[in-house]
């Protein structure tokens, strides 16, 4: 479990993120949606230490992010797969040597065996021929199926993916979706999405929380949120004319 | 003021972390490896196309001063060639060659990782990212630099022997003499010295540049440019400090 409490950040005395508590549930798929803007983003770099907060504390399993030394801040991102808006993805290398690179850097194991363990994370995303291949050659899709392989040949405890589903269609943004949700039930992750998909948030929202502002407004989960009272939430959920047929 | 204080800071606090331990020794040394290739055998070219006509143009300069002089012997412009070269034209301008090519190129290439978030992903992994982009890079420059200033020496000396010989200025023999007269093994170890701190400068500075880059593909233009400008004038300022204190 993750346990946000008071995080506030500013950027040049702009407050983004304003006094922020809510917890991430382990074996769930938690999602931060909002508008572009509200500070989705900042919250999640805050919860993997790409950024300060100003104020407040982050606990991976009651250990607070921020107090601990350089190098157990190190140690504790081992524990952490991340997938980017973008990929991240390092041109300069294959995609098997992509998912391989935290392997090399940090597992004991054999070559045989980092090879066995990248097969079966691309086995796992359904790329199992694009080992040789570079993040170049790959499409939209392809290129976020491949982080998420990276992200998980490590076996983490917390994956956190910045908005899977930007820039794809409709088919491969579901195929993202329900790889994130399968891995999250299959080896217990605490995973955080941040998304302002209405799909990604009908499809895989265990646990959801509405930021609007750098402000905690609503939590529930995909439910619940079909039925909220509150007008902000609405007014982003029903963004659409699709959801608003839905509603009525 | 401010600003420049700042970025003195921030740099020497990016060197800091710059050299500290290494995650995998083995990771580094192959890196090192591929940045020798990629930025030391790369410049080869341009360094010996640059040598080979900056050695011809001098002698046929110093052909030019000395005019017909009966009193001054012919086999001084191949003297003051070498001595030209090794002196200040090798390490100097090669360095600015360098720091064009090379200083462009590492901004950039960080720069690039920086805005596709690939250095994120490395932090994320929890792996050093100065360390692991910026360490190999300087590492590669300080071995490496220091080959290809004697191979300019080489080649510049070669240009002035073909210009001064086939243009009658002066004979194989006497070239061949001037080359060996008075030679002083001091001037080498004097442009060795300068090569090392300006490989030092052009691979800490460029990466320094690069690796702070925000925004996007315009501000990776920009930082590649400022790199260029900033060891350019730092190299020009070293140069003045290092001849004054090891020369004068």
């Amino acid at each position: 479990m993750i346990q946000v409490e008071n995080i506030s950040k500013s950027f040049n005395k702009k407050p983004v993120l304003k006094k922020i508590t809510t917890s991430f549930i382990a074996g769930k798929t938690n999602l931060i949606i909002g508008a572009s803007g509200s500070g989705k983003t900042t919250l999640l770099k805050c919860m993997v230490g790409l950024h300060a907060p100003d104020s407040g504390s982050i606990n991976f399993n009651g250990r607070n992010f921020h107090n601990l030394p350089n190098k157990d801040q190190r140690r504790l991102r081992q524990e952490i797969g991340m997938l980017f808006q973008g990929g991240a993805l390092f041109d300069y290398l294959t995609v098997g040597e992509n998912v391989m690179f935290p392997l090399n850097m940090f597992s004991q194991m054999t070559d045989e065996e980092k090879i066995d363990r990248v097969h079966f994370c691309l086995n796992r995303v359904n790329l199992v021929n694009a080992f040789n291949l570079y993040p170049s050659e790959l499409s939209g899709g392809m290129v976020k199926r491949v982080a998420i392989a990276r992200a998980i040949s490590m076996n983490p405890k917390y994956l956190f993916c910045d908005e899977p589903n930007s820039g794809l269609d409709p088919i491969t943004s579901v195929i993202i979706d329900n790889l994130i949700q399968e891995i999250t039930q299959e080896y217990n992750i605490t995973t955080i999405v941040n998304t302002h998909d209405m799909n990604s948030v009908i499809q895989i929202g265990d646990n959801i929380i509405f930021i609007n502002e750098g402000e905690l407004t609503w939590s529930g989960d995909k439910v619940s949120i079909l039925k909220s009272e509150n007008k902000l939430l609405n007014k982003f959920v029903f963004a659409s004319e699709l959801y608003k047929k839905l509603r009525s | 003021m401010l600003k420049f204080i700042f970025h003195i800071g921030r740099y020497l606090a990016m060197l800091s972390q710059v050299f500290s331990r290494p995650e995998k020794r083995i990771i580094y040394t192959k890196k090192i490896i591929h940045e020798i290739h990629y930025m030391g055998l790369n410049s080869l070219g341009i360094v010996s196309i640059i040598s080979i006509f900056i050695g011809a143009v001098v002698a046929i300069q110093t052909g030019l001063q000395l005019g017909d002089n009966p009193f001054i012997p012919k086999y001084l412009i191949a003297y003051a060639t070498r001595e030209a070269l090794i002196l200040e034209f090798s390490p100097t301008m090669i360095a600015l060659i360098l720091a064009g090519k090379v200083g462009s190129s590492i901004a950039s290439e960080i720069g690039t990782m920086r805005v596709t978030e690939q250095i994120d992903a490395l932090e994320i992994m929890g792996i050093n990212s100065k360390a692991y982009i910026i360490l190999p890079k300087i590492i590669a420059a300080i071995l490496f630099f220091p080959f290809l200033v004697i191979i300019s020496m080489a080649i510049g000396m070669l240009g002035g022997y073909l210009a001064g010989t086939s243009g009658g200025i002066v004979t194989h023999n006497e070239f061949i003499y001037g080359l060996n007269y008075w030679f002083d093994s001091y001037h080498i170890f004097y442009a060795f010295v300068k090569t090392i701190f300006f490989a030092f400068v052009i691979s800490s500075l460029s990466s320094y540049f690069g690796y702070f880059t925000e925004g996007g593909a315009l501000d990776v233009g920009k930082s590649s440019t400022q790199a260029v400008v900033y060891c350019s004038i730092v190299i020009l300022i070293i140069n003045f400090i290092l001849t004054q204190l090891m020369l004068s």
